[in-house]
C-alpha cells in the first residue's frame, strides 16, 4: 500500500526533500516498517532515524509511536522535538 | 476561531476586546506574548525563522484549547502563533483566556503556553553571527508539559 511521508524541519534539510509516497506491503503495515525502508537507505537517513535518535512521529497528523498500524494513503510525518512559542 | 497562524504581526488590545466579546460575565482576561529575543545559548541572534506542519499545527493547537476548556472553567481563549521569519523584538505567540474570575485564567493560560511549547508542530531555525541552527528542544519545557499531567485536576 502506499503511504504519504513527510520530513519537516532539519529532517527535511538533512534528507533534502519534503515529502514523498512509500509502497509498503499489506504485511508490513506497522509505522516501523515505513522506518525500516527509510533506514535501509543507509548514509544520512540511517543516522537521522536511528533509535537513538530523538524524532517524532505523526501519523494523520497526530503524534504516535512506531507501532501504529497504517492504512492505505496514510500521511506519516517524521520530525524533530518541536520548538515553536 | 480560536487559533491561527499567521505571517502577519498581530494586535495584543484589539485581540483582547474582540474575544471579550462585549460578555459581560467574563471578569479576567489573562495573555501571554512570546517575542524573539536577541540572544539565545550564548550567540547573537539576527532573525529567527518558524517552520510549522500545516493542517497538524491547527489541529494540535485546537485540541489543547479543547483540553483547557475541558480543565478550567473558562469562557474563550485564543492562540495566534506566527510563522516565517521574524527579528528581534518581534512578537511571535499569543495566548488569551477569558474567565470570570482570575484563577482559571492564569492556569489555563500557562497549560495552553506549555502545552503549545511540547505538542504543536513548529521548529525554530535562527541566523547567528556563525552561521545558522535549528533551536534544540529543552528538556525545561518537557518538564513543564508533565507538572500538568501528573496534576489532572485543578
Amino acid at each position: 500500500m502506499e503511504i504519504k511521508v513527510f520530513f519537516f524541519a532539519k529532517l527535511r534539510e538533512v534528507f533534502e526533500i519534503g515529502h514523498e509516497v512509500i509502497v509498503i506491503t499489506d504485511a508490513e503495515n506497522k509505522v516501523s516498517d515505513v522506518l525500516n525502508v527509510l533506514r535501509q537507505r543507509g548514509d544520512v537517513w540511517r543516522r537521522e532515524l536511528d533509535e537513538n535518535k530523538s524524532f517524532r512521529i505523526a501519523v494523520n497528523q497526530e503524534m504516535v509511536s512506531d507501532d501504529v498500524f497504517l492504512n492505505e494513503a496514510d500521511e506519516v510525518a517524521f520530525f524533530p522535538p518541536v520548538t515553536g512559542g | 476561531m480560536s487559533v491561527r497562524i499567521q505571517t502577519e504581526d498581530f494586535d495584543v488590545s484589539q485581540e483582547m476586546l474582540a474575544l471579550r466579546k462585549k460578555n459581560a460575565k467574563v471578569g479576567a482576561v489573562a495573555s501571554f506574548v512570546g517575542v524573539v529575543r536577541d540572544l539565545n545559548d550564548g550567540e547573537d541572534i539576527s532573525t529567527l525563522e518558524l517552520e510549522h506542519y500545516p493542517g497538524m499545527t491547527e489541529r494540535s493547537l485546537e485540541l489543547i484549547v479543547t483540553e483547557a476548556k475541558a480543565r478550567w472553567d473558562i469562557y474563550d481563549a485564543l492562540i495566534i502563533h506566527r510563522v516565517g521569519v521574524l527579528r528581534p523584538l518581534d512578537q511571535i505567540v499569543l495566548v488569551i483566556v477569558t474567565s470570570a474570575h482570575r484563577g482559571e485564567s492564569f492556569k489555563a493560560c500557562e497549560f495552553l503556553m506549555d502545552y503549545l511549547k511540547t505538542r504543536a508542530p513548529f521548529w525554530k531555525k535562527e541566523q547567528t553571527s556563525s552561521g545558522e541552527r535549528w533551536v534544540e528542544a529543552r528538556a525545561s519545557d518537557a518538564e513543564a508539559a508533565e507538572r500538568w499531567a501528573k496534576a489532572q485536576s485543578k
